[in-house]
């Protein structure tokens, strides 16, 4: 076990050290002067100058590099161009709103998804089963700001219950919900047909094992063999799937936050691009990244809790 | 003949239907799609124009038989780029095993802390938006999961007794991937090809509906439906049409790769 949770820190740490690498290789060794893609064509060669020192672009790559990792693992990531205040700062705004977002998002696909997968399992080759097999098809195909667009035209411009957009803080907690209600549902519907799929089929794996059989032959309800016995067992692949929906969910975050008007992480993205202010879209893609790194790593820990097969071997 | 699975007819029948209308935009549409006519804005669906017209009083129907052809054009090239070099990666790595293999696997492993639309920001934000920018995205991610599949499928030929032989007989370990192992993994390749079309498709839309793909006047699906968001309570009509375009050419590619995997590996199709 020991060995096992060695090895992953380490290629974890490793994952994050290359993918800060790769982030600052494509925003800054790629052709073009940042200086003039920030400050457009038309910039004075003095405000250039004064904006190549402001960034240290004079200094050698490698040397900028080791900088910003450093700078960035305590904490600093610099002055925002367009904000005129700290990088730090907007993230610590804005994450709040996207972390909510993310997480909601992520108990609703799982909840959906174990319900559904559960039950479309017990019910193999019947119509439920169909049903929610042709329910997920459907939902795979489907673009999540699509939906998102779909859902505020039923439920905010025809119906009135929900706002289309926007966010009014949190000092009102129930705006805030009621905000992040649409937004929550786009972004679970399309993930959680994707895991309802995986539990599924890894549910139907483990129901055909002679211990099920069995478990049933002792006059164990259906029920309580499918949660207690077929679901934990099942359980590996589906951890694996939410690690990796994990990260599609944190990027998803992005595109809902820009379809509801959300002042997230996503928003601030495309408004640094909007703003051409590399040093945030930097900082924020490796903020993303970092998260998706982060997500897979945890996930490779879950399979310790999981799978006590693992901590013996080894 | 063995009955043909139906998710692969349905699938073939949507593909045919959004390739064929891509290909016929070539040639022929109903309408300029370009063309304004600010006096017929907003026009419901009529023999004129068969989806009616949008807020510039272009005509919708002409509008989305050229996207199509754009979403189409678009997910070729970047799974095709994507898909060629993943597969030359995938090969290599089975070809000579030991560090090379470890290292391109190592690789493949952390690109997939950048999702597609990370990287599509990282260029949008260092190029500017453009098509270009949404295709070497799309194309980039496409990358790893080629190589993870070819190398996969690789590795299962590199122990067959054809390929011992062929070994033996002195057969280099070019001559070998180029005449046994290339020819035995192409199903499970063009399996996953198919699959990553609908994924591709979906990767564009969501990049030109947040504006970092297809730029204006260049028609696209989901820049149609970034522009029918903002008139949503004139004319919804205009964020209906594009939406069910990407659904359905999305499900004809998943449909049609899970039917083809179903035809070329029977083993996994059983729990159908």
């Amino acid at each position: 076990m020991g060995y096992f949770l060695l090895r992953r820190t380490i290629s974890f740490i490793l994952t994050l050290f290359v993918v800060s690498a790769v982030v600052f290789a494509v925003m800054n060794i790629l052709p073009g002067d940042p200086a003039l893609t920030i400050l457009g064509l038309d910039a004075t060669e003095d405000a250039l100058a004064a904006l190549r020192e402001e960034l240290s672009l004079n200094d050698p790559i490698m040397l900028r590099y080791l900088h910003w990792v450093w700078d960035a693992l305590r904490g600093d990531f610099g002055i925002s161009h367009s904000f005129r205040v700290p990088v730090a700062d907007l993230v610590a705004e804005r994450l709040p709103l996207t972390i909510s977002l993310a997480f909601s998002g992520m108990l609703l696909t799982i909840i959906l998804a174990l319900a559904l997968g559960i039950s479309a399992a017990a019910n193999h080759r019947m119509s439920g089963d169909w049903g929610v097999m042709f329910l997920s098809q459907l939902g795979i195909a489907l673009p999540a700001f699509w939906l998102s667009i779909l859902l505020v035209m039923l439920f905010a411009v025809k119906l009135r219950w929900l706002p289309p957009g926007g966010f009014p803080g949190y000092s009102e907690p129930w705006a805030a919900v009621r905000a992040l209600i649409l937004p929550t549902v786009a972004l679970a519907l399309v993930q959680s047909a994707v895991l309802a799929r995986v539990t599924r089929s890894s549910a139907l794996e483990v129901m055909r094992l002679d211990y099920i059989r069995t478990a049933r032959a002792i006059g164990f309800s259906r029920q309580r063999v499918l949660w207690r016995h077929v679901l934990p067992n099942a359980l590996i692949p589906i951890v694996t799937i939410v690690g990796l929906q994990f990260a599609a969910l944190v990027t998803g975050t992005i595109v809902i936050e820009n379809v509801f008007y959300l002042p997230g992480l996503g928003r601030l993205i495309f408004q640094s691009i909007a703003n051409r202010d590399l040093p945030l879209v930097q900082a924020l893609v490796m903020l993303f990244a970092a998260i998706v790194v982060t997500a897979n790593f945890i996930v490779d820990l879950l399979y310790l809790v999981i799978d006590p097969r693992l901590k013996t071997r080894s | 003949m063995k009955r043909l699975p139906v998710n692969f007819l349905i699938g073939t029948a949507f593909v045919g239907l959004v390739v064929g209308v891509a290909a016929l935009s070539l040639i022929w549409t109903p309408h300029d799609h370009t063309l304004l006519n600010i006096r017929s804005k907003f026009a419901p669906a009529s023999p004129e124009h068969w989806l009616g017209t949008d807020q510039l009083g272009r005509d919708v129907f002409s509008q989305l038989m050229t996207a199509a052809r754009n979403s189409v054009v678009v997910a070729l090239t970047a799974v095709f780029i994507g898909g060629g070099i993943g597969v030359s990666l995938g090969l290599l790595a089975a070809a000579i095993g030991g560090l090379v293999e470890d290292f391109v696997m190592r690789l493949a492993d952390i690109s997939f802390a950048f999702p597609t639309l990370l990287f599509a920001i990282m260029l949008a934000a260092v190029f500017g938006p453009s098509l270009t920018v949404a295709v070497v995205a799309i194309a980039f991610i496409n990358i790893p999961v080629f190589a993870r599949v070819a190398r996969a499928s690789a590795n299962q030929i590199w122990t067959r007794e054809y390929v011992y032989a062929a070994r033996a007989a002195g057969m280099g370990r070019f001559a070998i991937t180029r005449d046994h192992v290339l020819p035995n993994i192409a199903a499970p390749v063009i399996v996953q090809a198919t699959i990553e079309f609908a994924i591709a498709i979906l990767a564009e839309a969501a990049l030109s509906y947040l504006g970092l793909g297809a730029q204006p006047p260049a028609p696209s699906w989901g820049r149609m439906l970034s522009e029918a968001q903002t008139l949503m309570y004139l004319a919804p009509q205009l964020a209906i049409y594009p939406g069910l375009c990407i659904v359905l050419a999305v499900l004809g590619f998943s449909l049609l790769g899970d039917g083809l995997r179903d035809i070329t590996d029977p083993r996994l199709a059983r729990e159908r």
